[in-house]
């Protein structure tokens, strides 16, 4: 019952409530579900999944497709870089540099964009599941925390790092393109 | 696991046994006791119970029936441990009328209810000495309010809920010149007075303030219940030295039969307050609210005050008498019975509610008491429980037409039925019981299964540690006919009373961090890169933030000796469980802790030239060792400009 609610409200994409979805699907086991919503879809990785040797690019969690569109979206950059200055900035630096976190610069390049929104909105579950991620604690040895961020918030925060690749090494979503020319 | 730790029991007891030191509890505890209050790594209790700290000024939050203690809340007294009272923020909690008072008694927890029953939203409990009620949020586990109660004396007799938290009652303990004046203190019965007082509470916000109050003869208001279901919209409280005394009183004040117990129609006199019957008073208190969305406390000095006479408002106080000395007065789940607790007695008193109503329909009355009609006693009468034990003091109810009764002298918990007035079961605690309380106990309806008795001596309970000894309680099983003992722990400041709800009508709606987008502190710094110093004459304001593992700006220099230096510390983290401490060197506010999402400052005045270092004192991250940073102290008129920086980068 609960769970058959709170799928209608992901429509709205409220993150909030993906998240309780997703803790309590956790917390009970087993409940994968795929739900349409919109650019998104919504399955709960199981265990079988979890354990399989490769990497999935495209990291663990909510977010399983996301639409890259250009010209870049004005809009979702402001606000990609007012979420960035208040929540981020403090570890995250624009250029290439690593402060307590790696440093921005080219991460379009080299990380697929649901791997970036998934390591935003589902930090632990990244932390603990994804090799990938998993590689980056042990360098960092800084747990990355979970900002509190929607998914809608780390879309925008998608656009700011789009735009900011473009500044700093002149080119973005070559993750993205390397793995449809391959 | 638990058979595991059952078995620990069991050798535990043996071990007591061999060394023969073995007390009577020990074999009054059943062998499975341990399974029962067991509540295995991981899991969690079925009940939070919130108990008031008595001379700690605080309230303790435990689960049951493990008896774990969950939190301590600070309320009336100044915490150290998380900077309660020291930051800047919280200091305004702690101003009264008597300037600031940092320390108090707290003794009763009420919780919110709606419609009789407990609903979770908000928490109040009583200062004693100088008297106040507060308000803790039950999402964040806070103080969010105090109010001061003007013109009475040791508000023990308080903060007493309706059944849909229309307001909370309270009563003054000691009688005393109202308003306050020089007189001699032999001219008691002249000068004297008593105050019930009446506070709402916003339905919406949970915001207090004072409604009205009753002015009422000089006696001591000890303690009060309000009426539910059928006797809602009444008060009763109890109250002892009807004789008027101001020395010895335990003597003089114990020298009637019986003292009087008011009862009070407060839906009367809400009407005769809208008749314009209520005079303006000019008095002094203070009146001090967090905001939440800056968690700055404001506090705001209100100048008078509604009183009600009783001469002028007919049907609005009546007495009833009541054995000797009554301590407290309990309604039953269905609000028919009113229990008068004759601490000297060893009989319990039952009022009959519909009883009481009839006979003040019918002016069955025995006189009055400057005016105030006093009913008759015999016919309010339910019955008396004979002889139950020795100095019953408070009365809490299973729900299924029980009572249960703490006496002190004989140090026994009693359980009896109320229709019958005749006793079920007894059992020992340990000793010297004050209040007890049973889950929803005190509402319309009880959710029973434990009951809890917190006691006034401890002695030979735990290991000794010297002459001071933690408090002791003692959980009982009241599911079956028989009560059992199932468990026995240690509390915090002296409890005098508790209130316990069943953890899912709180735990869902715990919050876990401030969100930084609501955050509206005027000194905040929403990301690094607002952080910054601004100087303001002799005043510097730090704007820093604090996240795993640093703080910036982590250097700072150019202040000078004579500066304050104000350090509002913004905790940039936004997941549970991750607060950020501060503190520098010397600092003579303490420290701060600092949840995520939440601004809190803490002021500096240095004390000499140097560089010193700050540091973060919770530790947050497997670097939280370097979570450091240093602020540099020039001499006054130091030509060192102020600058601040991170990795060196300004």
């Amino acid at each position: 019952m609960n769970i058959s609610l709170n799928m209608n409200y992901m429509k709205i994409q409220k993150l909030t409530i993906a998240l309780c979805i997703l803790i309590f699907a956790a917390s009970c086991g087993g409940l994968g579900s795929e739900n349409e919503t919109g650019t998104q879809k919504t399955t709960k990785k199981n265990k079988a999944e979890k354990e399989k040797p490769e990497a999935d690019p495209k990291g663990i969690g909510e977010v399983e497709n996301v639409n890259l569109t250009d010209p870049l979206n004005e809009n979702m950059i402001e606000s990609g870089k007012a979420i960035y200055e208040m929540k981020c900035a403090s570890c995250h630096k624009l250029g290439q540099d690593r402060v307590v976190g790696p440093g921005f610069a080219d991460i379009t390049n080299r990380r697929r964009p649901e791997w970036i929104m998934n390591m935003i909105t589902n930090t632990d579950v990244m932390l603990e599941e994804d090799p990938v991620a998993r590689k980056m604690l042990e360098e960092c040895l800084t747990r990355m925390p979970n900002q509190g961020l929607t998914i809608g918030d780390a879309r925008d925060v998608l656009e700011y790092m789009r735009k900011n690749d473009m500044k700093q090494v002149g080119k973005k979503d070559q993750a993205v393109k390397d793995e449809q020319s391959s | 696991m638990t058979v595991l730790a059952v078995g620990i029991t069991a050798l535990l007891f043996s071990a007591c046994k061999q060394n023969g030191s073995v007390k009577d509890a020990t074999s009054a505890v059943k062998g499975d006791a341990a399974e029962e209050v067991y509540v295995a790594p991981g899991e969690y209790d079925e009940f939070y119970a919130f108990l008031s700290g008595g001379y700690s000024g605080n309230i303790t939050a435990y689960g049951l029936p493990s008896g774990r203690l969950l939190k301590e809340i600070p309320v009336f007294s100044k915490y150290p441990e998380n900077g309660y009272g020291y930051s800047e923020e919280t200091k305004p909690f702690f101003n009264t009328s008597y300037g600031e008072v940092p320390w108090d008694d707290a003794h009763h927890i009420e919780l919110s209810q709606t419609d009789g029953k407990f609903d979770g939203r908000w928490l109040f409990v009583n200062a004693n000495n100088t008297p106040r009620i507060a308000k803790i949020d039950l999402q964040t586990f806070k103080t969010t309010e105090i109010i001061e109660i003007p013109d009475v004396a040791g508000l023990h007799c308080a903060p007493f809920i309706t059944e849909n938290s229309e307001y909370l009652v309270s009563g003054t303990r000691f009688s005393v010149p109202m308003p306050q004046k020089d007189v001699p203190i032999d001219s008691y019965k002249e000068n004297f007075q008593g105050r019930v007082n009446y506070v709402s509470v916003d339905q919406e916000t949970g915001e207090m303030s004072l409604s009205f109050q009753i002015q009422m003869p000089g006696f001591n208001y000890d303690l009060a219940r309000n009426g539910k279901g059928v006797s809602h919209g009444w008060t009763f409280l109890t109250t002892y030295n009807s004789e008027e005394a101001h020395t010895m009183l335990e003597k003089n004040a114990s020298q009637r039969d019986k003292d009087l117990m008011a009862v009070i129609n407060w839906k009367k006199a809400e009407e005769h307050l809208e008749q314009g019957k209520g005079k303006e008073q000019k008095t002094s208190y203070y009146h001090n609210v967090m905001d939440e969305s800056t968690g700055i406390v404001e506090s705001e000095v209100k100048k008078s005050t509604t009183l009600l006479n009783p001469g002028d408002c007919e049907g609005m106080v009546y007495f009833v008498p009541v054995p000797k000395s009554p301590h407290g007065c309990d309604v039953s789940p269905s609000g028919e019975y009113l229990i008068g607790n004759g601490k000297l007695s060893a009989d319990m008193t039952v009022f009959s509610f519909s009883k009481l109503k009839q006979a003040i329909e019918n002016e069955q009355f025995a006189g009055d008491h400057n005016g105030i009609p006093i009913i008759d006693y015999e016919a309010s009468l339910h019955g008396v429980l004979k002889e139950a034990g020795l100095g019953p003091l408070h009365t809490e109810f299973d729900g299924k037409g029980n009572a249960y009764t703490t006496f002190f002298i004989s140090s026994e918990v009693v359980k009896w039925d109320l229709e019958e007035t005749t006793v079920v079961d007894r059992k020992e605690t340990y000793y010297s019981p004050g209040h007890l309380t049973i889950p929803g106990g005190e509402t319309k309806e009880p959710y029973g299964k434990y009951l809890l008795a917190m006691n006034k001596i401890t002695k030979d309970r735990y290991l000794p540690t010297g002459p001071e000894l933690a408090h002791s309680a003692q959980l009982y099983n009241i599911e079956g006919e028989k009560m059992e003992l199932i468990l026995d722990f240690p509390t915090k400041g002296e409890p005098h009373y508790a209130q316990a709800i069943p953890a899912d009508m709180i735990q869902p709606g715990v919050k876990k961090y401030h969100k930084l987008e609501e955050n509206e502190h005027p000194y905040v710094a929403k990301g690094e890169g607002k952080a910054k110093v601004v100087r303001d004459g002799n005043e510097v304001h730090v704007y820093m933030t604090a996240i795993r593992s640093h703080f910036a700006p982590d250097n700072i220099e150019g202040i000078k000796m004579g500066d304050e230096v104000y350090f509002h510390v913004t905790n940039l983290e936004q997941s549970w469980d991750v607060p950020h401490g501060f503190t520098v060197q010397g600092a003579h506010e303490g420290g701060l802790l600092v949840m995520p999402g939440e601004t809190l400052t803490l002021k500096w005045e240095p004390v000499k030239p140097g560089v010193f270092p700050f540091y973060c004192t919770d530790f947050c991250s497997a670097l939280h060792q370097e979570m450091s940073g240093y602020v540099r102290v020039s001499p006054k008129g130091s030509d060192v400009e102020l600058q601040w920086s991170l990795d060196e980068e300004s």
